[in-house]
């Protein structure tokens, strides 16, 4: 049977296809779908881990325990976790391990663009590398293979424009692991206890597995050859191998299915049947510079992007400006200048409870350490409250150290939920401790949000929707030591911003727990009832335009006195969250009349 | 049916758009074509710019689509039309929606939403194969808003068909059968009469 899948979606297919047991991960774009497709498939075991590297950890010891085992995350997930991907290659493991790295080419949604084919060069690990859904299955499946045969974790990398692309995909049945029954722990310490008597023989080890998976790639059937014209010849991977044969339907291509370790013979063999040889891989130069080192002439980066995502376009229009493709094959764009078009940058939801603190954070001028999540937005004009964001969890930190570095001003961290379970404890653990008067605000929206409403540990349901225990911040919080915690509803403006101003003036540190759950969240969205805008009350003073919500538009109607636009609600955005009603200075907005209609 | 074809859909998220494109990327599977989708969406869940690329043909290797080589636009918002215009192939058909959504940089940035005369103007420009729909409109007169994407691909189906970009084999009725396969049963009703009144819009145009 053949469906239209996702590159997602495809990976749990093969991943449920090769008779993975336990699969753990933190949601992250691109590649949330995965967990949240495979959840579906019975016989597997999968949850959401509150980081990385404890997703990682999770998937070996199911195949420490002889089950496969699969982790799933975004590129920046494997620097969380690469203290467990490190480990996990000196050791290898009873049962297949599949770690999956989705990389993002142009940052789409992300702090950087790291390409991580890099760490299986540094872990010793193999890389393999789908182009399509199709091969994000078969490569699945194969990894779980390769995995056991070479007694080595293995990274599978997919691309934004992989996780994101559809495209049909035949579909297998199940092959179960050969034993149902949970085998015995291995007691084998002298392979799985690295102390450093143990891991200096497993280097060695993993030094000469690396040599046989070379060897073994020669005769990988997801490395292959398609000989045509010689006069050019493209070694390529990934969703690259899908331009290079749109750009150059007659090339000759070797695609590499497996991008580490690479096959020497068929790259020498294949490089001598060409006359020019070229490398069309996305972001570094890891192939190229790879096959340079064997000696043979190459050209890559000199021709083809090193940053950003590549597309046909960019492909084609590098091609003639290198000279392997002639001038009259430039496709010219309509020769339309459009004007200025008013930018349409990513914002929070109308109704979002963040909104209300951006505000106060904004109008109390302090120093806003942020961190990854919805929340982030908040740097975003009119609210403008962020002043750093750099990965999960480092807000608290950041303000903790420039706090021990004297800087002048009273620093606040701002972190979601989920990244609070994710890295964010520690980094609270640490302004008690070694004791700096950081505010911490926890926005609590009961659920992780940016990444389309996953569980986590404070939702108090699994990944399968299963009721579980409920990890309460309050008390987790106060547990810490910290002594001034409040937790205040985060439509609340007003006791925001007494409390925020209460923390100011001591010298300790303090966590504020704003709460109130998404309003995406179905449940929330029910209770929508939207406000209006009392025209004859409205003066245009423009107060409630600057907490940046999307259903606040401006009237066409001026007010009399001061000629500035009054302001409209639309009624099918607005959720009625009520802060822009509590910062209205002339009580100009209610809520509209409900209409008897069925909703 | 041509051997192949480009589609971009743009559109403001919570529009529908990827519903939209899942369904055409089915349609395109459904009449015996290779078919490709690709996404690209902000990092909001509500109120970011959208786009989605779906290719069908013979054989389909990228998924994605180079600027200038788009040959079917389908736009959900006025703003997000003129914005990926130069994405298109010179007189590629192009389907408007009349939607407006104003974002909050005119809102409260001071920067203007264009006004309908630019659009009309700047899409002339480019092609001259355009048909305007207002999806909300219609939407609206069956008792839901939210259906308005559905209208557009009916609106969508009957271009094709008239621009005879669709070829025999591609009935309104398979488009049909996919679009109720990925809704709600209880929406079942909406959408078909969504599809069809999308359908008569364009029909009527003629």
């Amino acid at each position: 049977m053949i469906k239209m899948l996702s590159g997602d979606e495809a990976v749990a297919r093969g991943a449920w296809e090769a008779g993975v047991v336990v699969a753990s991960a933190y949601p992250g774009t691109p590649s949330t779908e995965i967990l949240e497709d495979l959840v579906h498939y019975p016989n597997v075991y999968t949850e959401w881990a509150p980081n990385e590297k404890v997703a990682v950890d999770v998937a070996i010891g199911a195949a420490y325990a002889g089950k496969r085992g699969l982790a799933a995350m975004k590129h920046v997930g494997l620097n969380v976790a690469a203290d467990s991907f490190m480990y996990a290659s000196m050791t290898g493991m009873e049962a297949g391990l599949v770690i999956v790295t989705a990389d993002d080419p142009a940052m789409h949604s992300s702090q950087n663009e790291q390409d991580n084919r890099t760490f299986a060069k540094f872990g010793r690990v193999p890389c393999l590398e789908p182009s399509d859904s199709q091969e994000a299955k078969d490569l699945t499946i194969a990894a779980f293979g390769l995995s056991e045969r070479f007694d080595t974790p293995v990274l599978l990398r997919l691309t934004t424009r992989i996780c994101h692309s559809t495209s049909a995909v035949e579909l297998g049945e199940r092959v179960e692991p050969a034993s149902s029954e949970p085998k015995p722990f291995p007691r084998n310490p002298s392979k799985y206890v690295m102390v450093p008597g143990n891991a200096v023989k497993r280097h060695p080890v993993i030094e000469q597995r690396m040599r046989d998976v070379a060897a073994f790639a020669e005769t990988f059937p997801y490395n292959h050859v398609e000989m045509d014209d010689t006069s050019l010849g493209i070694i390529t991977c990934g969703v690259a191998y899908q331009y290079a044969k749109e750009v150059f339907p007659h090339a000759s291509i070797l695609h590499l299915g497996m991008t580490w370790p690479i096959p020497d013979q068929m790259i020498r063999k294949f490089a001598a049947s060409v006359k020019r040889l070229i490398v069309i891989e996305e972001l570094d130069p890891f192939l190229e510079e790879a096959i340079r080192l064997m000696g043979i002439e190459v050209e890559g980066k000199s021709i083809f992007p090193l940053m950003g995502e590549l597309d046909p376009r960019v492909v084609r229009e590098a091609a003639i400006q290198a000279g392997l493709l002639p001038a009259n094959q430039h496709v010219a764009l309509p020769e339309v200048e459009v004007g200025p078009l008013p930018a349409r940058p990513p914002v929070l939801c109308p109704g979002c409870p963040h909104r209300g603190v951006f505000y106060v954070l904004n109008k109390l001028k302090v120093p806003v350490n942020g961190d990854i999540g919805c929340y982030t937005l908040g740097l975003i004009p009119p609210l403008s409250a962020i002043h750093s964001c750099g990965c999960m969890g480092a807000s608290i930190a950041v303000a903790h150290g420039a706090a021990k570095a004297g800087s002048p001003e009273h620093h606040v961290a701002v972190i979601g939920d989920s990244t609070f379970f994710h890295t964010g404890i520690p980094a609270l653990i640490n302004t008690v401790y070694n004791q700096s008067p950081v505010i911490t605000i926890i926005m609590d929206n009961r659920v992780t949000g940016m990444t389309g409403h996953q569980q986590n540990p404070g939702t108090g349901f699994t990944l399968q929707g299963k009721p579980t225990t409920v990890i309460e911040l309050e008390p987790l919080v106060r547990s810490l030591g910290i002594r001034h915690v409040k937790t205040v509803p985060a439509y609340n403006v007003e006791e925001i911003e007494s409390t925020l101003k209460e923390y100011i003036k001591q010298d300790e540190p303090a966590v504020l727990i704003t709460l109130e759950p998404c309003v995406l969240l179905p449940e929330v969205r029910k209770r929508w009832v939207p406000l209006e805008v009392l025209s004859d009350q409205c003066n245009g003073c423009a107060l409630c335009f600057r907490i940046g919500c999307p259903a606040i538009l401006k009237s066409d109607e001026l007010d009399a006195r001061l000629q500035r636009p009054k302001a409209l609600i639309d009624a099918t955005l607005c959720t009625g969250c009520e802060v822009c009603a509590q910062l209205c200075p002339r009580d100009a907005i209610t809520f509209r009349p409900v209409e008897m209609e069925e909703v | 049916m041509r051997d192949s074809i480009n589609f971009l859909l743009a559109g403001v998220g919570g529009q529908g758009t990827i519903l939209a494109s899942d369904v055409l990327v089915n349609v395109g599977l459904a009449a015996g074509l290779q078919a490709k989708q690709a996404e690209v969406h902000g990092m909001s869940q509500r109120g970011g710019s959208v786009t989605s690329y779906v290719r069908w043909g013979r054989t389909v290797h990228s998924p994605l689509v180079g600027a200038g080589e788009v040959d079917v636009f389908l736009a959900f918002e006025k703003a997000e039309a003129l914005r990926n215009l130069c994405q298109l192939r010179m007189g590629a058909l192009a389907l408007v929606n009349l939607a407006a959504i104003e974002p909050v940089t005119v809102t409260s940035g001071g920067q203007s939403y264009p006004d309908d005369a630019t659009l009309h103007q700047k899409i002339a420009e480019v092609t001259a194969q355009v048909v305007y729909v207002d999806g909300e409109a219609i939407a609206q007169s069956l008792g839901n808003i939210r259906a308005a994407n559905v209208v557009l691909l009916g609106a969508l189906s009957a271009l094709m068909e008239r621009e005879g970009l669709s070829g025999d084999e591609l009935s309104a009725d398979t488009w049909l059968k996919v679009i109720i396969g990925r809704v709600p049963p209880k929406y079942a009703e909406l959408n078909r009469q969504a599809f069809e009144q999308g359908r008569q819009a364009v029909e009527r145009e003629v």
